[in-house]
Order: structure tokens, then C-alpha cells, then sequence
């Protein structure tokens, strides 16, 4: 046999990251390129449903099916991103009888567990749902950090030897007499961990072959190579409410609609969503009905919505996709299954392959039948094994319970420290150094944030998903300066000025979704502190004017 | 038996102490109820009066003469530049050798935690040798458990900045065991203490502390640490280290909870019991009522305490009840409002014109408050007074923007003194 197949993975989310994992313990050399950080797209912008598969259990059997597998597979292989919520499917009086009876049965055609609530009984199991709430269907939905998991995948594909390329953008494809046989990217700031203010620089990555795994942008790329990949990316809200509401996913039991769904996302719950098709993924309106739509709709099942503090909403888009000629009108309808393009097959184009459409849930499957596909092209043998090897950080729970104490964390932080990192917490916080909290809202200690630090460099945007820190309910106002002074001295003073920056804005953004209220009261608190103590919106380093300090009271003579 | 005064001030921050102490001073009989621990113990301690105009010009050197530029509307121009004089006038006498700044008409430059250099007219004794435009050399002291202050990163940031001066930082352990999380005050009341110093013979944490920042210093003449100097005793505390470290002791101001906030805070209110007036805290204020004959004049307002609504009466009327962050204006997705009094509040209908899509950019939300005419009188939507008898000061106020102006002790000042001055005369 020859050298070792190489492969170019393009897209860091959980579809690229699953099949850079999944090719790595193939054996084969894996490059992952991402032009932002791993879940810069859709993946980062979901709303952590992990599917039992009782959504798609009347109109798409097949996607039902392959969900309560799947999620059975990662409540197996990735325990520390799972949360096992279990999930309702709520009645209300004038939705359709006969709609809750199909859900029911078609739950069954699927082998989705289900037990049927009277609406007492789910009250019961969730206090805040409507009084008039009729009955509920239970299933076991759950809920899944994105982040974590996305992040896991691709430590796993780092343990077997891939190298992942954060801030590296798909300038071209490389095409010679008639095939892809790589990429031009372009580093933000060279290659390796990004680092604020280092110059970019271009690479020329070569590959026998190359994956599109970039989801809604997979259009993009296709164009790079003169191929159409028609991706109707279609964009949905998620409102983030600032404690659990519930702690049980609360789905509405109708057939389709917007505003339906309610999962608890660690110390949140998060409302979605819409579902409207935008011609750019990277650039649509984020509506102010949007919002109030989540939750004047969801205040139907939860009417505590109605006054409850949001902290900030996003918008993700689905890589929605459909064969050319299927024309579908409504982006709801076009099929949530995925596609593999064989640009060999489809457009004569060997050593690419496209990945489109799909969802979170079934991203390992997905992986699974692509890294198939592209071993079965390159003659490789070797078997799937991502279903049965548990990913970092779920290797081994025993650990953890032993461990935890010896770190000194007091018990709130050390739980939570131990649901995030899972069987690498004594790794991570075994440390002889002092380790106080730096994020108090979720609870992230410095040896944490060091730790991520490590894996991304400079972005603390990647810092942040790796812990939560500055994702509660003050969105950083209270440590996001003290999360980029520890980027010192590893870094300097500008580098960690640009990173806070980024940071503080990327905060920003998401709660401009939510001021009114206490998260106004909020936002002018955090506004203040930056502000008016640290004086941060003006006079940084960078600032052109050099200020005359000698113009300035200098102090008494006499000292004190 | 029923609750009468001639002057009620709702609200207990910097503005509305002194409101309460200048009405006093006219010899009225004053009353002060706040709801909540007022925000000043969130704030630095730095008294600002202005740093930057409202285009975004500076750091200005002389903020009075700033402020005959300052648009119609702000809570400067509506007092003028003697209420503006005489609230620090009010202040320097409250805070006394507490504070200084008072020695020139010029802003100081004091380093904030970040490492970057905030304009400011009055700022706290302890601060007093860590000013910018001092050209000795500094070393910035930080504590291993202490986040939100890197003190090599923050002396890098001045050094940066184009201080005069050079900075160095260093961090070094707390000479006391600690939890691997201790609250500020927790830092402040041991060395208020000074007891149980492992390193030191004499059990002094002082001494101990000193032990451990003298092997960092090179020649440096002054020596900043967080503002957790003490809290009961930050001259005892301050001197202590200066005369173990045998160099000058400088506190750099933190954010919340703020040691030199407490202090302040806890100094004006002993000034507000010198000054006879009577402090009520705990309970809301949240209505109000007229005489019936007269809807201009308010009778009294309403307290809930424990549920039972009672009437606190008085002649003349003081709102201040702070901004968004002291729920003195409050939100919702349809509007904005004064709760209490239902004073008018201009903001524009759509909350998406709310805010701007930079983090720092110039935010309406910022300059959200009650329009006075210009004897501080809040106004309705046509300008005309809401109330005879009430007065509004400090942060309720609309039209400015202390965050990005680094005005909102200033305004404090001023405005609370000229609204308690006012309301004082008027009974």
C-alpha cells in the first residue's frame, strides 16, 4: 500500500468536525479548515434539541427514526454534552385532537418510547405550563451543548493525528486537468491557534481529496469550482431567557408552526424558532417580530414567559437543500434529510464531495456514511468506529466523582465544572496554582479558562464556547476583562485589548435582541462598568491622539 | 400618626444624599427614603464632572469650561455652571480629607484596573499618588485571587497609553490563606484586621504583604494595588504600607463591589445624620397622591412597607431615583417610564432605535430620563412642569450620557444640590 490518503475537510461544525473524527480513526490524514471558529455557523446557532425524533414522527418517519438512534448514541459516547431532559409534546385545547392521536401513533411506528400525560400530571412534572394545557405526550427528547460536542469531535480527530485550521478561509479550489485536489485558504493570522494581530497568510493545501462540509455556505464553495449546489439556507430566531423556565424540552403539538418549542440549555431556556428563507447566509435581517413572536406564542404553553427576562436572541440558518427540479415553495417543508454530492458522479468533477442539508442530531451518522463514501472512493478499508468509542470527556464518569473534590472548588463550580469538561476535569483543573472563579454567573475558574485558552489561542469567542464563560446573565459584563487578562503574558497588552474587543462585541450583539426590563437595567450596568470605571470606550492603545498628561492635575505638592 | 415633612428625597445615591443634605441646610426638615443599597457602591469612587464633551472631544483638561458648549436639554445647562460649583463645594466639605482634587480646577487622570486613564475632578485620598501625569515610576501590585486586575497587563496597557512614567507590574499571593475564591471585602476586612500574618513575626498582614511586594520593587516610588485597601480603616491600612514599603501607597479603583463606593457611601451618610435628617431604607415608594382639588400638587407619596400602603406627606418633593441601572426609569418591549410619578420619558416608540449596533456606539438608551425645566421640575411631552412641588436629580434625568461623558458624579452634584436648595427655600 501507498502513503496515507489525505483529506481535506472544509467546515468546522459538528457535520465537518464528526467526519474529521470519523476519517482520523479510519487512519486516514485529516486537514480541517474553518473561516471562523469550530461552530462559527450553523452548529453555534442552534437550539440544542437533541431529537428523541417525535417531531418528525407523522411527516418524516425515516428523519424520526434515525433521530432516537442516534440520540441514543450520543447519550452513550458524548454523556458530558447530554442532557437527559426527557421532553413533552403539550395539548392545547384548540389544537387537534386527531394531530395528538398521529403523533402517538406514529411515535410507536418509530420506537420512540411515549406516555401519555393528562394535563394535571404534566403540570406536575412542570409547574409553570398553562393552566388550560390539556394533555402532553412525554418523550425522550434532550438536550445537547453544540459547543461541547463540536469541540469534542474535533479533539478526538486532533488525538489521532488531524490537524485542525481555525480562521482559515476557502479562498479557491485547487483544480488540475479535471479534478479537485485541494484548497487555497487563507490563515487570519497564520497558521495555528489565531492570534490577535498576527499577520494572515495564504496555504495551498493538496489533498486526494476534499469534503464541503460547510453547510449553509456550501453554495460558496461549489461556485469556487464552477458547480451549482443549490442550499436554500432559511433562518430561524432563538430567544435565550435568563433561568430554566422548564426543565423538560416543551414542544407544542401541532403539525408545524413557528414558535413551538422550549428547550433548557444549562442555566437557560431557549425559545425558538422561525423558519424564513434568506438568499445569504451571512447576511439577513434579525427581526424584531421574531422575538416578540417566541415569546408571545410560547407564552401560550408558558405563560411566565410573558414577563420573563430574555438575555439576548440569535439566528442560525438551516443548510436546508432539495434536488434541482424538487421546488418546494415554504422553506417548512423542504425535507430536513441530507444529500451526498459526488461531484465525480453529479458533475464529472472527481475528488470533491458535497455534504448538505441533515440536522444536529444525526450529524454522526451523516459522518459515518460520507466517510463511507469517501474511503469506499480512495480505496480504504477501514471501518466506522465513532458510534462505539466515547469522545474526549465521556471516556470515563468514574473519574470524575473521585476527583472532584480535591480541587478546592466550592461544590456549585466544581458540578458545574464537572458536567463541562466530563472525564478531563481532573486533567484540567488539577493545578498547583491558585484557581478562583473568573465567569461567577456560570461558574468558569481560571484553570478552565486556561485550558481553552490552549486549544484556540487569542479568540476569546472560542474561549466562550468552550466554557460558557461571559454566556450568562450578565453576557460578560463582569468578566470579560478579567477573561482577557488571561491572555497575559502569553500574549501582550494589544493582543488582549483586540481579543476583549471582540469579545465585549460578539456580547453585544445577541443582547441588543433583549433590552427591556432588567436586561436593559442590565446592559447600562455593563455599559457603565466599561465605560465610565475602565474608561474602555475611549483613549485605548490604538487611539490616534496622544494625550497631554502633563496638562493634567499632577497631585498636590505635599503628596497626601 | 401620619408621616409629614418639608422635603421627602426618594432615593438614597450620591444624588439623592445631596439633595437631602442642601435642603437641610436651608433648614427644612428632611426626610430620605431609598428602596435598595444605592449604586454607589457599584461605582468606582471617582467623582467625574466631565471628560469628554458629548461629540466624544478629550480628555478635557478643564471640565467647567466645557460646559457653556454643552447642548440645551443637559442636566448641566439646566443648572449652569454655579449649581455645578457649589454641588462640589457641597462635596469637598461632605467628604473632607477623604478626598482631593479640590486644589485646581483641572481634571486628574487616574489609571483604571484595565490599565487605561480616566479624567476625573475628585477622586478618593487613596488614589491620590497613583495620578498619570506624576512622572515617578509605579509598581502595580495584584493578588493571584483576585480577578479583574492583571496587574502586568494593566502597567503594559499604561506604558502603552504613553504614560509619563514607567510601570511595572507584578502578582503576588495574599499572605493569608484564602479560599480559592474570596470576595473583595474579604481582602479588605484582613487587612483592616492586620492579624494572623503567617510570614510576619508580629502577626501583622500589613507587614506580611509588605514582606512580599519589597522583593518585587526596583526603585520604584510608588506602589498601586486593587482598591481593597481596607474598608473601615484604609488610612490605618495605607499607611501601614507605606511605612513598611517606604514609598507612596495607591489604590487603583475597581468595579463593583466597589471598597471605595462603601467608604464614600458610608461617609455620606454619617454626613446625612449630622445634618438631622431622617433615613428610612427598605421600603419602595410606589404611587403617589393629590389633594383632590389640585392635580399639580402632590400631597404625598405612597410607601409599601410590608404590604400596607402608607402616605409619606411632605411640602416639596425630590426624585432621585437613579437611571436604568437604580430602576428610576424602567422598560418594557412597549416603552419607557418614570414609575413612580409617571413622569414623561422621550424615547423613540420602535425599541430597535433603542440602542446602536456598536457596543460603545451612542446608545438613545444611555440618555433615557425625565426632561426638567430649569428649576429641575420634570416636564410632560408638551414641556410643560408635571408637578409644582417635584424635582428630579442625578441619574432619573435624561439628555446626557454620564457613561461616555464621565459625568455622572458631577451631575449628582450638581443637580442634587440645586433640586434640595430649591425644594428647601420653597417651604
Amino acid at each position: 500500500m501507498g502513503a496515507t490518503p489525505t483529506v481535506l475537510v472544509i467546515g468546522g461544525g459538528s457535520t465537518g468536525c464528526g467526519i474529521a473524527r470519523d476519517l482520523a480513526m479510519r487512519g486516514l490524514s485529516v486537514t480541517l479548515v474553518e473561516q471562523g471558529n469550530l461552530t462559527h455557523g450553523t452548529t453555534g446557532r442552534m437550539h440544542g434539541l437533541l431529537h428523541s425524533g417525535g417531531r418528525y414522527a407523522v411527516a418524516d418517519q425515516a428523519s424520526a427514526r434515525e433521530c432516537i438512534q442516534e440520540t441514543r448514541v450520543l447519550e452513550d459516547i458524548a454523556s458530558h454534552c447530554v442532557e437527559e431532559t426527557g421532553g413533552l409534546f403539550v395539548k392545547r385545547p384548540e389544537d387537534s385532537e386527531a394531530y395528538f392521536e398521529r403523533k402517538l401513533r406514529g411515535c410507536a411506528e418509530c420506537g420512540i418510547p411515549t406516555e401519555v400525560l393528562s394535563g394535571r400530571e404534566a403540570r406536575q412534572r412542570e409547574p409553570y405550563l398553562a393552566a388550560d394545557v390539556d394533555k402532553a405526550i412525554a418523550v425522550p427528547d434532550g438536550a445537547v451543548d453544540p459547543f461541547r460536542l463540536c469541540v469534542a469531535n474535533a479533539a478526538s480527530a486532533q488525538n489521532h493525528g488531524a490537524r485542525i485550521e481555525t480562521h482559515a478561509e476557502v479562498t479557491d479550489l485547487l483544480v488540475e486537468a479535471g479534478e479537485v485536489v485541494g484548497a487555497e485558504v487563507t490563515h487570519e493570522s497564520g497558521p495555528g491557534k489565531r492570534t490577535h494581530g498576527k499577520a494572515g497568510t495564504t496555504e495551498e493545501i493538496e489533498a486526494d481529496h476534499v469534503i464541503n462540509a460547510t453547510g449553509a455556505w456550501a453554495g460558496r464553495i461549489g461556485d469556487m469550482a464552477g458547480l451549482d449546489v443549490n442550499v436554500r439556507p432559511s433562518k430561524g430566531v432563538m430567544t435565550v431567557m435568563n433561568v430554566r423556565q422548564v426543565d423538560t424540552v416543551i414542544n407544542r403539538c401541532i403539525p408545524k408552526g413557528n414558535a413551538d418549542i422550549v428547550v433548557p440549555h444549562e442555566t437557560t431556556c431557549i425559545l425558538g424558532t422561525t423558519d424564513e428563507e434568506v438568499e445569504d447566509p451571512e447576511d439577513y435581517p434579525e427581526a424584531e417580530w421574531e422575538v416578540d413572536l417566541m415569546i408571545d406564542e410560547l407564552s401560550k404553553l408558558l405563560p411566565v414567559l410573558q414577563e420573563a427576562r430574555t438575555i439576548r436572541s440569535y439566528w442560525g440558518v438551516r443548510p436546508l437543500y432539495e434536488p434541482p427540479g424538487s421546488g418546494t415553495a415554504d422553506s417548512e417543508d423542504i425535507t430536513r434529510d441530507f444529500f451526498l454530492l459526488d461531484h465525480a458522479d453529479r458533475d464529472g468533477l472527481p475528488g470533491l464531495t458535497t455534504i448538505v442539508g441533515g440536522k444536529f442530531t444525526t450529524y454522526r451518522m451523516m459522518a459515518e456514511e460520507l466517510s463511507d463514501h469517501v474511503c469506499d472512493r480512495l480505496g480504504v478499508s477501514a471501518a466506522c468506529r465513532t458510534a462505539d468509542v466515547p469522545l474526549p470527556g465521556s471516556r470515563d464518569e468514574r473519574v470524575l466523582d473521585d476527583a472532584m473534590d480535591e480541587f478546592g472548588l466550592t461544590s456549585p463550580v466544581a458540578r458545574r465544572s464537572k458536567q463541562r469538561l466530563g472525564d478531563r476535569a481532573p486533567d484540567v483543573l488539577d493545578t498547583d496554582d491558585p484557581n478562583p472563579v473568573v465567569c461567577s454567573c456560570e461558574g468558569v475558574t481560571r484553570a478552565e479558562l486556561q485550558d481553552a485558552i490552549a486549544g484556540s489561542g487569542t479568540d476569546l469567542n472560542a474561549v466562550r464556547i468552550r466554557t460558557r464563560a461571559s454566556m450568562g446573565n450578565c453576557q460578560g459584563g463582569f468578566c470579560a476583562h478579567a477573561m482577557a487578562d488571561e491572555l497575559h503574558p502569553e500574549y501582550d497588552a494589544e493582543q488582549a485589548s483586540a481579543a476583549l474587543d471582540d469579545l465585549y462585541q460578539e456580547r453585544w450583539k445577541g443582547q441588543r435582541h433583549a433590552l427591556w426590563g432588567e436586561q436593559l437595567s442590565q446592559a447600562m450596568l455593563t455599559y457603565a462598568l466599561h465605560a465610565t470605571t475602565m474608561n474602555r470606550d475611549e483613549g485605548g492603545i490604538a487611539a490616534d491622539e496622544t494625550v497631554d498628561f502633563a496638562a493634567f492635575d499632577g497631585g498636590t505638592p505635599d503628596g497626601d | 400618626m401620619a408621616i409629614e415633612q418639608d422635603v421627602l428625597v426618594i432615593g438614597g445615591g450620591l444624588a439623592g444624599v445631596t439633595a437631602a443634605v442642601s435642603a437641610a441646610r436651608t433648614g427644612a426638615d428632611v426626610r430620605l427614603v431609598s428602596y435598595k443599597q444605592p449604586t454607589l457602591r457599584h461605582a468606582s469612587g471617582l467623582i467625574d464632572v466631565l471628560g469628554y464633551t458629548p461629540d466624544g472631544e478629550g480628555p478635557l483638561v478643564d471640565p467647567v469650561a466645557a460646559l457653556d458648549d454643552l447642548p440645551e436639554g443637559h442636566p448641566y445647562e439646566r443648572v449652569g455652571e454655579d449649581a455645578v460649583r457649589a454641588g462640589l463645594a457641597l462635596f469637598d466639605d461632605l467628604a473632607g480629607d477623604t478626598y482631593e482634587g479640590n486644589h485646581t480646577e483641572r481634571n486628574a487622570l487616574v489609571p483604571t484596573q484595565g490599565g487605561r486613564v480616566k479624567p476625573t475632578a475628585r477622586y478618593p485620598a487613596s488614589t491620590a499618588a497613583g495620578l498619570a501625569s506624576d512622572e515617578r515610576d509605579a509598581l502595580l501590585v495584584g493578588f493571584e485571587r483576585l480577578v479583574g486586575f492583571d496587574a502586568p497587563l494593566s502597567a503594559a496597557q499604561l506604558n502603552a497609553a504613553g504614560a509619563p512614567f514607567e510601570a511595572r507590574g507584578a502578582t503576588v499571593e495574599f499572605p493569608v490563606e484564602l479560599s480559592a475564591d474570596p470576595k473583595v471585602t474579604r481582602f479588605a476586612h484582613l487587612l483592616d484586621r492586620d492579624e494572623a500574618g503567617e510570614e510576619s513575626q508580629d502577626g501583622s498582614v500589613r507587614r506580611a504583604l509588605a514582606e512580599r511586594v519589597t522583593t518585587h520593587l526596583d526603585g520604584e516610588a510608588r506602589v498601586g494595588f486593587p482598591a481593597v485597601l481596607g474598608d473601615d480603616h484604609p488610612e490605618d491600612v495605607r499607611a501601614a504600607l507605606e511605612t513598611h514599603l517606604g514609598v507612596d501607597v495607591f489604590e487603583v479603583p475597581m468595579g463593583p463591589p466597589s471598597l471605595p463606593g462603601f467608604r464614600l457611601e458610608d461617609r455620606l451618610y454619617d454626613a446625612l445624620d449630622a445634618a438631622g435628617v431622617r433615613i428610612e431604607t427598605g421600603n419602595p415608594v410606589v404611587g403617589y397622591e393629590t389633594d383632590g382639588r389640585d392635580d399639580d400638587l402632590i400631597e404625598a407619596v405612597t410607601v409599601d412597607r410590608n404590604g400596607a400602603t402608607v402616605p409619606y406627606a411632605a411640602e416639596q418633593f425630590v426624585l432621585a431615583t437613579g437611571g436604568l441601572v437604580g430602576k428610576g426609569i424602567d422598560s418594557d418591549r412597549e416603552g419607557v417610564a418614570e414609575p413612580i410619578f409617571d413622569c414623561h420619558v422621550t424615547h423613540p416608540p420602535d425599541r430597535y432605535d433603542w440602542f446602536e449596533d456598536d457596543a460603545f456606539g451612542d446608545h438613545r438608551f444611555a440618555r433615557f430620563g425625565v426632561a426638567p425645566d430649569r428649576e429641575l421640575r420634570p416636564r410632560d411631552a408638551r414641556g410643560t412642569v408635571e408637578f409644582d412641588n417635584l424635582r428630579a436629580a442625578g441619574a432619573v434625568l435624561g439628555n446626557y450620557d454620564f457613561a461616555a461623558e464621565k459625568s455622572g458624579s458631577g451631575v449628582s452634584l450638581a443637580t442634587g444640590h440645586e433640586a434640595g436648595r430649591l425644594a428647601g427655600d420653597d417651604t
